[in-house]
């Protein structure tokens, strides 16, 4: 990362003097250059500090009093007592263990079934157009409008598709009595998965076929002449190259599950043991009026995320290398 | 470094003949079952946006059978109660939060990109790290300062305040995707431009702008996407004035009896102007989407 600090990718931008002499007179004219390109950046900075940094901050500090809604007239500072509530109500443990079920396995099941339907519309055959069209339709439509799809015209064990196909199917073979289930009430948390893999799978497949439409076909022919299989040229050629793309698409995804909130909201409202940190706090801040409370948990949200976080910087800074390296 | 900016990667849209052909020939041969199994499963994936689509155009009765009455006759009734149902206020909320949004975010983004790339300020990783972290705080982190900084200012139900909260949400991913394509503007020319004599509006005009245009074009989408399917923001801090399409949607269940078909009919609504704007410009998702890293 060396080359992008003092001249950036390696070249004098046009019209600046290059590495001027540390003399007085050159040190304030330099100064006002590098005021001058800072400039444009101030803005974008400053909007972006007060809008999201100042909130953060204003959530540390009520995290540490007992602020509620309900009794407006006390608001003291209680220190800790809101964070070790997060950890030992069994509710609030659940949620945010819930939180990361969730994003697990929404984001590991659309990577790999994004990876593999990405490696499917590399092939050339007829439509291939038409069925990326297709596969890119359910990111498209609306996350809330997609929610209540899937609960009312999917899920629903009365009339819903899910249900009526298999209504359908049975009544194919001459049977009366197929079987019909209570997707929500018998596994709510998979069918809020379902919903969600839906909607992440044609996003992880849109990058990764993106990532293997940029790989340069030589290397994979020679290959092919020398015999290797189709597995080899998978594991030794087209993985590695589509790793970064893995991870971004990976990275980008957990971002987006970690803070769902439409989907929960909608198919289960928090109910039957599916409520994650965004719901919960939802709720803590609005129904329960426990600001302080609440205020603790988005801390703690935030510190899971910077977890994530310290592991995308690695991958980013990957790409910067990369970059660099071109 | 000897090969800076003189390859020039082509953008999406226009590979080069020659290496399309290439790709077409490795693009093998080989079995149609793959070809088959490829329609399978787009047809799986699209089924529920069709079924969606299918019922907003069926009566409620034909709307909640078991099994589904796919050939049932084709109504405007659901599309008719939705409309009673007076969206328009909302969906002009959303429309303008959006537009407004990501008009911001692009006079914001723009400049910030330039200094980030074409003249770039010391040390723009770490900058631009602080950009991407900003991200990594979840919305609901921050909802209650916002909440309670609205009713103390008197922003609360109102759509400007709701607008200038998602050029926030957007513009860290509106610079990365800008510096990315901004990256790509040979700086040969910009000395060159420079060496002629041309004013920094020129420059811009003709070096700059037709790297960047199919960027700008790139980011406007996703910010207008983001703007207008977000909900947590939304449903918190409007209510009846300043409402937008998402949270009237979430209202609209609460409706007696059957509703199957006017829901669906309001999801296609709602749905319609994302999947329009997506399906036109494919290459564009897919370089939003990843932040501009796939081009």
């Amino acid at each position: 990362m060396s080359t992008g600090t003092h001249t950036p990718r390696g070249r004098p931008a046009a019209g600046t003097a290059v590495t001027p002499p540390p003399t007085s007179s050159t040190t304030g004219a330099r100064r006002v250059s590098n005021w001058a390109r800072r400039a444009p950046l101030v803005p974008a900075f400053v909007f972006l500090f007060i809008a999201t940094q100042l909130p953060f901050l204003t959530t540390i500090v009520i995290s540490f009093t007992n602020w509620n809604a309900l009794r407006p007239g006390e608001r003291d500072f209680v220190g800790v007592d809101n964070y070790v509530e997060v950890f030992t109500n069994a509710r609030l443990r659940e949620s945010v263990w819930n939180t990361v079920v969730l994003t697990v396995v929404v984001v590991g099941v659309s990577l790999v079934l994004g990876m593999l339907i990405a490696l499917l519309l590399d092939r050339k055959f007829f439509g291939r157009g038409a069925v990326r069209t297709m596969m890119i339709a359910p990111f498209l439509v609306v996350p809330i409008a997609a929610a209540l799809l899937w609960k009312h015209a999917l899920f629903n064990p009365s009339y819903g598709l899910l249900n009526g196909v298999l209504t359908w199917i049975w009544n194919l073979f001459g049977s009366q009595e197929p079987p019909q289930f209570e997707y929500l009430t018998v596994a709510p948390m998979i069918s809020i998965q379902v919903a969600l893999i839906w909607q992440w799978t044609p996003f992880m497949m849109l990058i990764l076929l993106a990532g293997l439409q940029s790989k340069p076909g030589d290397a994979e022919e020679a290959a092919r002449m020398d015999g290797a299989s189709g597995w080899q040229i998978f594991r030794y050629l087209t993985f590695p190259h589509l790793r970064q793309y893995l991870e971004l698409g990976g990275l980008l995804g957990a971002i987006y599950i970690v803070q769902n909130f439409d989907a929960v909201f909608t198919i289960t409202s928090g109910a039957l043991g599916t409520a994650n940190l965004p719901y919960t706090i939802y709720q803590t801040f609005f129904q329960a009026g426990q600001y302080g409370l609440a205020s603790a948990m988005g801390v703690v949200v935030v510190i899971g995320t910077i977890i994530i976080a310290t592991f995308a910087l690695r991958v980013v800074s990957t790409m910067f290398k990369e970059e660099g390296a071109r | 470094m000897s090969t800076t900016a003189t390859e020039v990667r082509p953008s999406a849209g226009h590979v080069p003949t020659s290496r399309r052909e290439r790709r077409a020939r490795e693009l093998h041969r080989g079995n149609p079952l793959w070809g088959l199994l490829a329609w399978v499963v787009g047809l799986l994936f699209v089924a529920p946006v069709l079924w969606m689509v299918l019922t907003s155009f069926h009566s409620e009765t034909d709307a909640a059978t078991n099994p589904p009455s796919i050939a049932a006759d084709l109504t405007l009734d659901g599309y008719r109660s939705f409309f009673a149902a007076g969206p328009w206020p909302p969906l002009i909320n959303s429309m303008s939060a959006s537009i407004v949004s990501t008009i911001l975010v692009l006079l914001l983004a723009i400049p910030a990109a330039y200094a980030l790339s074409i003249r770039p300020v010391k040390r723009w990783t770490d900058v631009m790290f602080f950009f991407l972290s900003t991200k990594f705080m979840p919305i609901v982190a921050a909802v209650l300062p916002l909440y309670l900084f609205a009713r103390y200012a008197g922003l609360l139900d109102n759509i400007t305040y709701l607008a200038l909260l998602y050029t926030a949400m957007n513009l860290p991913i509106a610079v990365w995707m800008m510096r990315s394509f901004l990256a790509e503007v040979p700086v040969e020319m910009l000395e060159a431009a420079s060496i002629d004599g041309a004013g920094l509006i020129r420059t811009l005009r003709s070096v700059v702008a037709p790297v960047a245009v199919p960027g700008i074009a790139a980011t406007a989408l996703i910010c207008f996407i983001f703007s207008w399917n977000e909900l947590l923001l939304a449903r918190t801090l409007t209510a009846v004035v300043a409402q937008t399409s998402p949270v009237f949607l979430t209202g609209f269940v609460t409706s007696q009896g059957l509703f199957l078909a006017q829901l669906c009919a309001a999801a296609t609504v709602v749905s319609l102007p994302v999947l329009v704007a997506g399906f036109a410009a494919q290459d564009k998702l897919v370089q939003g989407l990843s932040l501009g890293a796939v081009k």
